[in-house]
């Protein structure tokens, strides 16, 4: 409890700085469309406008100020705008609806959820692999940090055009990227978890005349579960953004991605913004769920002072 | 009691390959333990005696010279579970209980599910542990947790007991009193120990032998069998017996020294 007040702050000072923003941001739009309306605008030209900066520009019109917060179609959107817009679409929508926020949401949850699956899995495999396996260890390792050097920008577009012409659509594609984009920490910290033991604890089980595979499920795998959840919740994010940026050079029709896109295209940034801070919810929240399930889970196996 | 020799050294050589050349981790060592004997290593740092105990349990392989455990080569005696092994740290795993952590070398040797409780319950109760059994390792004092370590290497049952400087990390006072347990569960085990130390005093208080080493290389300088009595309360390392063993052990490790 302690804590609320800094968090109180922060939240405070981030949404001042985004007010205050708005007034400059969308002056020149707001003396534009003042002047269509019949107010008297200094100075009285679009062209003359131009020559002032937002801050210039407001300090000359004060009285349109409040007027930068209502824009329909606002170059920076007021909190307030976006919270009705999500209001509208997320509660007030049916869930069916096209125009829900939570039916776009669970288009890219699914496919974030796959691919995370996927990735989560192969992660875990390709670990176990360099582990155990000198020649994979030398092999695979590298090219898993170059896959991670290419912007997933110019190679999503890529995959969802090759596995287009074999014939997969939908779904699959877009966990494709997300598997892509959510393996590597996963590897990472999975390789790391399972070697942490050190060279006593491997000598104990010499001792004991312990079989590899005995090793393996008594001794690494249990050492590397702390080592997993740090991969899994920086994965679980990766995976979302793979969703959304697999969404957005395809003409996807549905999920968050396609949303932002649309906001951009139509000219109603008030769309795009929801489905941005749609989406950093989601993200934050499946982070969330997985810091409970890892303080969970350390609890039950006694891996933390409870 | 019988005279049977369980562990039988003869001139071995140890030889690390290293990046600043080979390294002589022991030279010529000959060494013979029998049954019952309680053995001390005892030497500066270098001098072998940890390499020699793992020799013994087939962790390292001797570049030369003969070794056996129970007339077998350590690595066959390792793979008949002759030994315990207790290492300088408890390395209990933080995930498993007290009687998990126990139960864990029954579990990997295939033990029956009712022969593992009744294990775990005996070796606790050995080490003085009885009722610890779910508690987690960080809720146990570092003390406790090398106890639970030793019920781990005795639960099943092995004749010899190699312990690398078990009680190198614990306060004098909890390592006084660990030292008179250690000697109590020997004398009702009657198992075969050997053991690293760096201590002169717990040398001394504990073993019937007493091996002195020196480094560079590693080798033995003196074997001193100790006439002290089998029954030692903590205060025989008062008595003038104690005193001239421990002159005699230091003497050695100068020797070694000066050399």
């Amino acid at each position: 409890m302690k804590s609320i007040l800094p968090v109180l702050t922060i939240i405070g000072a981030i949404l001042l700085l985004w007010v205050l923003a708005v007034i400059p941001m969308n002056m020149h739009l707001t003396a534009d469309q003042a002047q269509r309306d019949g107010l008297v605008v200094s100075p009285d030209t679009p062209n003359a406008r131009q020559e002032y900066s937002g801050f210039g520009l407001t300090l000359r019109n004060p009285a349109l100020i409040t007027a930068t917060f209502v824009q329909e179609r606002p170059r920076l959107p007021s909190p307030h705008q976006v919270a009705v817009e999500m209001w509208n679409t997320i509660v007030l929508q049916k869930i069916s609806s096209k125009r829900s926020l939570v039916y776009h949401g669970w288009v890219t949850l699914s496919a974030t959820l796959l691919g995370f699956g996927i990735g989560t899995s192969l992660g875990i495999l390709l670990a176990v692999g360099i582990v155990y396996n000198r020649a994979m260890d030398m092999s695979v390792m590298p090219w898993a940090i170059a896959s991670q050097t290419i912007p997933i920008l110019a190679l999503a577009p890529m995959i969802i055009v090759m596995l287009g012409s074999i014939g997969i659509q939908g779904l699959f594609p877009k966990a494709i990227i997300s598997a892509y984009l959510s393996f590597f920490p996963v590897v990472v910290g999975m390789v790391k978890g399972l070697r942490s033991p050190d060279g006593m604890q491997l000598d104990l089980l010499r001792t004991y005349h312990a079989s590899p595979s005995q090793g393996f499920w008594k001794l690494r795998l249990p050492a590397s579960v702390p080592y997993l959840f740090a991969s899994l919740k920086i994965g679980i994010s990766a995976s979302l953004v793979g969703a959304i940026v697999a969404e957005l050079p395809t003409g996807a029709r549905a999920g968050f991605g396609a949303r932002m896109l649309v906001g951009d295209q139509y000219g109603q940034p008030l769309v795009t913004w929801a489905a941005l801070f749609a989406a950093a919810i989601t993200a934050a929240a499946l982070v969330g769920l997985f810091s409970l399930l890892e303080r969970l889970t350390l609890r039950r196996m006694g891996m933390v002072q409870a | 009691m019988s005279q049977q020799t369980i562990i039988h050294a003869q001139g071995l050589d140890l030889t690390f390959q290293t990046n600043d050349g080979p390294v002589h981790a022991l030279k010529d060592v000959s060494l013979e333990i029998n049954k019952g004997d309680f053995v001390s290593f005892i030497g500066p740092s270098g001098c072998g005696k940890t390499t020699f105990l793992r020799c013994m349990a087939g962790l390292e392989t001797p570049t030369a010279g003969q070794l056996t455990v129970n007339g077998m080569t350590p690595e066959d005696a390792r793979r008949a579970r002759a030994y315990g092994y207790v290492f300088q740290a408890a390395g209990l795993y933080p995930w498993r209980t007290i009687g998990g952590n126990v139960k864990l070398p029954l579990e990997i040797m295939g033990f029956s599910k009712a022969e593992q409780a009744e294990r775990v319950a005996r070796v606790l109760e050995l080490v003085d542990l009885a009722g610890f059994e779910k508690k987690f390792p960080w809720q146990l004092s570092g003390g406790m947790q090398q106890r639970a370590s030793i019920a781990r290497a005795l639960a099943f049952d092995a004749d010899i007991l190699l312990m690398d400087e078990p009680f190198g990390a614990l306060d004098e006072i909890v390592r006084d009193h660990l030292n008179e347990q250690l000697l109590q569960l020997w004398a009702r085990t009657e198992k075969t120990i050997g053991f690293v130390t760096h201590s002169i005093p717990e040398a001394v208080y504990l073993s019937t032998k007493i091996v002195v080493m020196s480094p560079r290389p590693g080798r033995i300088t003196d074997v001193i069998e100790s006439p002290l009595p089998k029954e030692r309360p903590l205060d025989i390392r008062d008595s003038a017996e104690f005193i001239e063993i421990a002159h005699r052990v230091r003497d050695g490790l100068r020797a070694g020294h000066d050399e």
